[in-house]
């Protein structure tokens, strides 16, 4: 393209040089715009369609199978009808126990919300002191590293003695599962500070005050975030099963209640349910960490 | 005790567990105001610890540090570092690493005086088009420039240069010899800085600290380069003043102190 444009130009001096860059530049602008959307399209269908592709044999076969006279679960085409009114109608509420899904999975949501939240607050206090001193870092970490293997559900017994009421014990179960995560990515981040930041704020001299906002904070953030999102999985497979054993409302006791009255289509439903807020809850904890940290984790 | 920087009898002995190793022994040296002083020797002979101590990250075991007749013994924003491996902040932009250091020693002028002084020493090692890049975005060589722009900023009274252009090409390196040539033209500061790069030591400095191997390192001679300035890289290739430093310096570093590894092998 550019070759024909250059030889013009010697002999005819001024006039031909801009018509040639004209069409050197709008031809292929045009064609990246095509190229662009062309290539936009092309990497949606191969990002949707494999899962949708996969999803469709797996719900197939689910159908197959399960459509053979004996089969012990329902088919998909039955849960569906069976269920239609739990699916499309998540916000009745005739009291009681007997309410929407929406209503189970906003108790679910507030008592993880609750005991997430006090697990993020003390988790990052306790891993800042372990990561900090050497000494909280001797005395707690044995305990850490011995209760954090103790299985959620093994709490709630306890928690049960102790608070006397079904609701805060759940909350203490979400809590326990989710700070061990928090405290030890933490603690590695701050002591993983590198000796050259340090360096620079003693040559800077900066205060302990300015040393903890403007070094270490900004410095540990990548792997708070880590031990944050490893947390909220926790605490959402915890708080199922944690529901199924204090009961009321909540998504884990209407799995149960469920079970109890052979509704089993209503069990897969929710399920599908389950799965899905677990993966937004993930993917909203990941997506605050990169906009503190804006991608700047590494160096 | 009249030298701007003086280093007296220092002595640094580490511990670990029962293993005592002595690092530097006897280390005395005088800089005078203005003056650029190379300390070159093979690694592992405790420069970078001489320069830790005089930057006061390190507690010498014996002797003593003096910056204008007072001792040293904290780090401080006088004797600001340039460190080997940058060492920017990675969540700041260029503006904002330089600007937290002018912030600190500042603290007394107003806003906009700091900025203009940040912008001004941005300018200074040619990095303002990327003052708003965060340090992953920039190159090695524009890092350390950053580097010597957040020292410079805290106007010290020495600046240290810890082998400032070692992780860097052949090509970035030399620009950013002659950037430090210029600046230290026009500031005049006083420049302590370890290298292990024969023509870098000669090229930049007015004295070179030649240390012996260690254990015990010591100062083993002192070479004053007395080239005229400004120094032309391309000119000195000829000088034989330059080629008479430059052998002085390889002959005491690969004849006389050989690394002991080498002498193993």
């Amino acid at each position: 393209m550019s070759l024909p444009a250059r030889s013009l130009a010697v002999p005819v001096a001024a006039v031909p040089p801009p018509s040639a860059k004209i069409i050197a530049l709008s031809l292929p602008s045009r064609e990246t715009l095509a190229e662009r959307l062309l290539g936009l399209g092309r990497a949606t269908m191969e990002n949707v369609l494999p899962p949708l592709l996969m999803l469709a044999i797996i719900v197939g076969l689910w159908e197959f199978f399960c459509s053979q006279p004996g089969a012990s679960l329902p088919p998909p085409s039955k849960v569906v009808s069976s269920t239609w009114e739990l699916i499309t109608d998540p916000f009745y509420d005739r009291g009681g126990l007997d309410k929407g899904l929406f209503w189970h999975l906003i108790a679910s949501l507030k008592r993880v919300a609750i005991g997430y939240a006090f697990a993020a607050v003390a988790g990052v206090a306790l891993g800042t002191l372990v990561g900090l001193s050497t000494w909280a870092m001797r005395g707690l970490d044995p305990i850490f590293q011995v209760l954090r293997t103790v299985p959620p559900l093994a709490w709630l017994p306890l928690s049960l003695a102790a608070f006397r009421d079904g609701n805060p014990s759940a909350i203490f179960v979400i809590f326990i599962t989710a700070i061990w995560p928090i405290i030890i990515n933490t603690a590695v981040g701050v002591r993983n500070i590198p000796a050259d930041y340090n360096n620079v704020a003693r040559v800077i001299r900066l205060s302990h005050l300015e040393y903890f906002y403007k070094i270490m904070v900004p410095a540990t953030v990548p792997y708070m975030f880590t031990g944050l999102r490893i947390g909220i999985g926790l605490s959402w497979l915890a708080i199922v099963a944690a529901e199924m054993l204090i009961g009321g409302v909540g998504i884990g006791f209407f799995i149960w209640d469920a079970w109890n009255s052979s509704l089993i289509a209503d069990i897969i439903v929710v399920l599908v349910y389950v799965g899905l807020v677990g993966f937004v809850l993930d993917r909203i904890v990941a997506f605050v960490g990169t906009l503190i940290t804006h991608g700047t984790a590494a160096n | 005790m009249n030298a701007y920087l003086s280093i007296e009898n220092l002595g640094m002995t580490f511990k670990r567990g029962a293993v005592t190793s002595e690092v530097l022994r006897g280390i005395d040296l005088k800089i005078d105001q203005g003056e650029y002083v190379a300390i070159i020797g093979h690694s592992g002979c405790g420069k970078s610890t001489l320069l830790n101590i005089v930057a006061g990250l390190l507690t010498s075991t014996v002797g003593e540090v003096f910056l204008e007749g007072e001792v040293v013994d904290t780090p401080g924003p006088d004797r600001a570092v340039v460190f080997q491996n940058h060492s920017l902040l990675p969540w700041l932009t260029t503006y904002q690493n330089v600007r937290l250091g002018v912030d600190k020693v500042f603290k007394s002028k107003t806003r906009a005086e700091r900025h203009d002084w940040t912008m001004h020493n941005l300018e200074l090692v040619q990095m303002v088009p990327a003052k708003d890049k965060r340090p992953g975005e920039i190159s090695g060589g524009m890092k350390q420039r950053v580097g010597i722009a957040r020292a410079l900023a805290m106007e010290p009274k020495v600046l240290l240069l810890d082998e400032p252009f070692g992780a860097l090409d052949a090509l970035t390196r030399a620009h950013l010899q002659d950037s430090v040539m210029e600046i230290h033209a026009k500031l005049g500061n006083t420049v302590l800085m370890i290298t292990h790069d024969v023509d870098e030591a000669v090229l930049l400095s007015d004295r070179i600290v030649m240390m012996t191997n260690g254990p015990s390192a010591t100062i083993g001679e002192v070479l004053t380069v007395d080239l005229p300035r400004p120094r032309r890289r391309l000119d000195l290739v000829a000088d034989p003043g330059y080629t008479r430093c430059r052998a002085a310096v390889l002959e005491f570093l690969y004849a006389r102190h050989r690394q002991p590894s080498l002498h193993a092998a």
